[in-house]
């Protein structure tokens, strides 16, 4: 069977692994800690998807909305 | 006063034997309370060491006054031990999982550690650990042999409420205490409890506390008898029953005695923890009422949660009928003489103020604006009476408070249930009025949701500086005109507002001068402005839209389509015919017609403008005039409604009959070819149900129709088609329904099927498909409708009666779900969205941080205006 990337589907938000500068600004930029950003489980299927992700990364996720064009949300990998 | 504890943590857990005996300060053994003389016995229910309740006395314990001592725990020493209804479930889950010989949790070691860290890991998050706990508890239970010392396990049996069955054998909660009691620490906690604050034998009960008397005072009747509260009746039940049980027990009685008193003390203590436990008879007052026990209490809406902590009665407010009053402000609410007599403003005396404020008090509290306190300096309190007042007024001093009785201009804020949004209480200014009603301008009724006819609403009166600033700059009814839903105007005209409005403004309508001053007189105008023109008999006349202009602020430019705009095909805009394009240039209404769409509520467009360009000051300006302009121009014109506007001529009814029974010829026609096979299937639609369409659709046009007939002969001189059209009351629907023919009638949006076998109703003949028998209702309202036709509106109606029953009750509880679970989101500065905790829910406030009453609909709209706005002119 033909493997397909997720983030290649229209439907599935564009998702990046922040490296470790990036982290920082964010968690900086909002003024928490990484357990007060919003979660995403290793498990899920995009972060299987994705290559390198360990427990503990940020994953910066670019939404399309059609009030603010573009939405970006920050969520920290949990097991 | 003693400075109050900071709360650091709070920890839940169960309390150990130890830890009642040690927090006890007296042991209970008799079950009286107080003596022949009135005073409370010791080691009794009330002993004194327990706390205080009777004025005069000190507390044996602490020396505190009623009031102040908080009261303090007994304990009663149990005889033999009795499980806590509350943990019924956790003790047979824990039986189930642990050895009967060896009291280990039958897990693997391994198995063990790997649950254990997962518990931690979760907890360090600070996710619930249940899932885990769940999958401990029924892994443990499978093993027939216990993997450690090789008993053989025994299935057990629960029955309701409280009896643990191995084998045959009643477990005894001693027998099940001393299981419990062997559980190593480590397995405690792979069943994720901490052994220091929750042993799983301390949910069974060797020492029951007794809790202190200011929690369940006596209350002595006006005959002189005392009444207890129901905890102590059930305490004295315990108590009885805990003595009979020793003195049995001592004196070598059978065991099934001992059983049987073992049983009782385990009912008592069962109900005196809870008295709603399924199975077990709840516990009951000699009158036959159910004590209202521990649980009871801290349950349910009427409970110490929702209805002690979370919501309280309060002072200073008033709840009465409400009614209409189109001369008052948006802004302000007439208030009861009586009721502004009672609610007060507490005011500190000062230098500046002292002489205003004396002459409050020299008014006593009998005449209005007068005092009904002063308190001094001291704290001492003083009621104002006739007789006192000229004498507490020399008195007054600086530092004094006074609390005033409501006045006009004071701040007070108006709330009507249910609470739903932002809007349902706001800040009104006070206008005290005879009478007994509570006034409010009929604009703000959709806010509220209110209507006349009978509803009730309730007043509260801030008592600080702070409160009244932040209601007076936060919660004004001008403040909350935009919706922060849509954006758009909340508030805004109904019914004859939206009718006056646009009986003054459509069409060239002439008022002379006497009508303009009548149409004027509570408007702020100085001067009018040259007449429109001049009459046939040379007198000078105005238009209503000259008129109506007044109210309208002066810079305001915008064009849009009126409601009653009829959507021609090709709109032509300023030249429309029909008067439905409203234009209006520096305040002044030059072409269209002002309607709903103006300044309705919910879409007024003008109001909008208004309140986006010049503020809510001016918009709460341009509301009052307008309302009080519209009342005075739907007086001017005479507006009724009564059954013979919707009369329609012979020929006209004569037209609609004929369409009708086009249309049943039609439906019989669609039956014929459907009996005959003709009919061809709708893609994706069974035959039956395409005739069903067919019909559905054929008399839905046939409706339609009908009303089209009667709109012709029912023009803009007809009031019911003025308030339909002006989207003031009703629409053209309801005009049909009632002058030509009312349609069909559905439930679920099917024609009627229901009822007998094969019919609807025994006027009919078995499988007749035709329109009259699946409630098609030909008549109108005015003409009546046939019997047959009225069964069917009564099914149709009852549909939509369950339903918004329905609709009411589910949307209430959804609302409240969603409350609680969001109240306490905040937004910051930064725009993000956090709860309590810190934790982030949205990193921008909707996506956009955007405030939705802030906004201007978006689109490019905004654009245009500001182009419009900076050069004066409409941009290509």
């Amino acid at each position: 069977m033909k493997k397909f990337a997720l983030q290649d589907h229209e439907l599935v938000p564009t998702h990046i692994i922040l490296i470790s500068e990036e982290k920082e600004k964010v968690l900086e930029e909002y003024g928490v800690g990484a357990a007060q950003l919003p979660k995403i489980h290793i498990s899920d299927p995009v972060i299987k998807d994705m290559e390198e992700v360990v427990v503990g990364d940020i994953i910066k996720i670019v939404r399309e909305s059609p009030t603010a064009k573009q939405s970006i949300f920050y969520r920290l990998v949990i097991d | 006063m003693t400075v109050p504890k900071r709360i650091g943590k709070i920890s839940f857990g169960l309390i150990s034997p130890q830890e009642f005996r040690r927090m006890s300060v007296v042991k209970i053994i008799t079950a009286d309370t107080y003596d022949d003389d009135g005073f409370p016995i010791e080691m009794g229910l009330m002993d004194p060491r327990l706390g205080v309740i009777d004025p005069g006395l000190r507390c044996r314990t602490c020396g505190g006054r009623p009031g102040e001592c908080p009261g303090h725990f007994g304990h009663i020493d149990l005889i033999a031990p009795v499980i806590h209804v509350g943990f019924a479930k956790l003790i047979r889950k824990a039986l189930r999982a642990i050895c009967r010989e060896c009291s280990r949790l039958m897990l693997l070691e391994n198995d063990k550690r790997m649950y254990l860290e997962q518990i931690k890991t979760l907890i360090e998050l600070g996710q619930p650990i249940d899932d885990v706990v769940n999958k401990v508890f029924s892994e443990a239970r499978k093993p027939k042999k216990c993997p450690y010392c090789g008993a053989s396990q025994k299935d057990i049996k629960f029955e309701r409420p409280l009896s643990y069955i191995e084998d045959g054998h009643k477990l005894t909660p001693s027998d099940i205490r001393d299981r419990f009691e062997k559980i190593p620490d480590d397995d405690v906690k792979v069943m994720g409890m901490n052994p220091d604050s929750a042993r799983p034998e301390w949910t069974i009960l060797m020492v029951l506390p007794v809790p202190p008397v200011t929690m369940r005072p006596s209350i002595t009747l006006e005959s002189g008898q005392r009444s207890e509260d129901d905890l102590t009746h059930k305490l004295v039940d315990i108590i009885r029953i805990n003595q009979r049980f020793q003195e049995n027990r001592e004196a070598g009685a059978p065991q099934l005695i001992i059983e049987d008193l073992w049983e009782l003390l385990q009912y008592h203590i069962t109900t005196f923890l809870d008295n709603t436990v399924s199975g077990v008879p709840p516990a009951r007052h000699r009158s036959g009422r159910p004590l209202k026990t521990l649980s009871q209490r801290l349950k349910g809406k009427e409970g110490r949660f929702r209805g002690s902590l979370s919501g309280k009665r309060v002072n200073f407010s008033a709840r009465t009928v409400i009614s209409p009053d189109p001369n008052l402000s948006i802004n302000e609410v007439g208030v009861p003489m009586e009721i502004a007599m009672e609610l007060s403003v507490p005011l500190v005396v000062n230098s500046r103020n002292m002489d205003a404020l004396r002459n409050f008090v020299r008014h006593g509290s009998e005449a209005h604006p007068g005092v009904n306190y002063v308190t001094r300096s001291d704290g001492r309190r003083v009621k104002i009476t006739s007789r006192n007042c000229e004498e507490v007024a020399d008195m007054l001093e600086i530092g004094w408070k006074i609390d005033r009785q409501l006045m006009d201009g004071d701040i007070v804020l108006f709330n009507r249930q249910p609470s739903l949004h932002r809007m349902s209480i706001m800040a009104h200014k006070v206008v005290v009025m005879p009478y007994k009603t509570f006034r409010l301008n009929p604009a703000v009724c959709p806010p509220y949701n209110a209507d006349f006819d009978g509803d009730e609403m309730n007043l509260h009166v801030p008592q600080t500086e702070e409160a009244r600033a932040e209601a007076q700059i936060l919660m004004r009814v001008q403040e909350n005109i935009l919706s922060p839903r849509f954006g758009g105007p909340i508030i805004g005209g109904i019914h004859d507002y939206v009718t006056g409005s646009f009986l003054l403004t459509h069409g060239e309508r002439r008022v002379n001068r006497r009508e303009v001053m009548e149409l004027l007189k509570k408007l702020p105008v100085s001067d009018l402005p040259p007449p429109k023109g001049v009459d046939e008999e040379g007198r000078p006349y105005w238009t209503g839209k000259q008129v109506f202009s007044h109210v309208i602020p002066e810079g305001i430019n915008l064009s849009f389509r009126a409601d009653f705009c009829m959507n021609c095909d090709q709109c032509k805009e300023e030249e429309c015919e029909h008067d439905a394009y409203v234009v209006i240039r520096d305040g002044e209404l030059l072409k269209g017609t002002i309607d709903a769409a103006a300044i309705g509520a919910f879409k007024g467009k003008l109001t909008d403008r208004v309140i986006k360009e010049l503020g809510p000051s001016v918009a709460a300006e341009f509301m009052d005039s307008m309302t009080r302009m519209a009342i005075r121009g739907i007086m001017l014109a005479g507006f009724s409604f009564g059954i013979d506007d919707e009369d329609i001529p012979r020929e006209a009814d004569n037209q609609i009959q004929d369409v009708v029974k086009t249309a049943r010829e039609d439906v019989q026609k669609l039956i014929e070819a459907y009996d005959a096979g003709e009919l061809e299937p709708l893609p994706g639609r069974t035959l039956d149900e395409t005739l069903e369409m067919r019909i559905m659709q054929t008399l839905g046009k046939a409706r339609d129709n009908t009303g089209s007939i009667a709109g012709r002969y029912l023009g803009l001189d007809n009031s019911g088609v003025v308030m339909a059209v002006s989207g003031a009351r009703g629409s053209m629907l309801n005009l049909t329904q009632m002058a030509a023919c009312v349609g069909q009638q559905s439930v679920r949006g099917e024609r009627i099927h229901r009822g007998y076998e094969g019919r609807t109703l025994p006027h009919f003949r078995n499988g007749d498909l035709s329109s009259e028998a699946h409630g098609f209702v030909q008549s109108s309202y005015k003409h009546g409708l046939s019997p047959t036709e009225f069964f069917f509106h009564a099914v149709g109606g009852r549909e939509g009666l369950v339903d918004t029953a329905i609709r009411t009750s589910q949307s209430g509880y959804l609302q409240r779900r969603l409350i609680n679970a969001l109240q306490d989101l905040e937004v910051n500065y930064d725009g993000t969205v956090k709860e309590t905790r810190g934790i982030i829910v949205q990193f921008k406030y909707g996506e956009d941080g955007v405030d939705a009453s802030r906004r201007d609909y978006a689109g490019p709209e905004n654009v245009h205006r500001i182009v419009q706005k900076v050069l004066g002119k409409e941009s290509s």
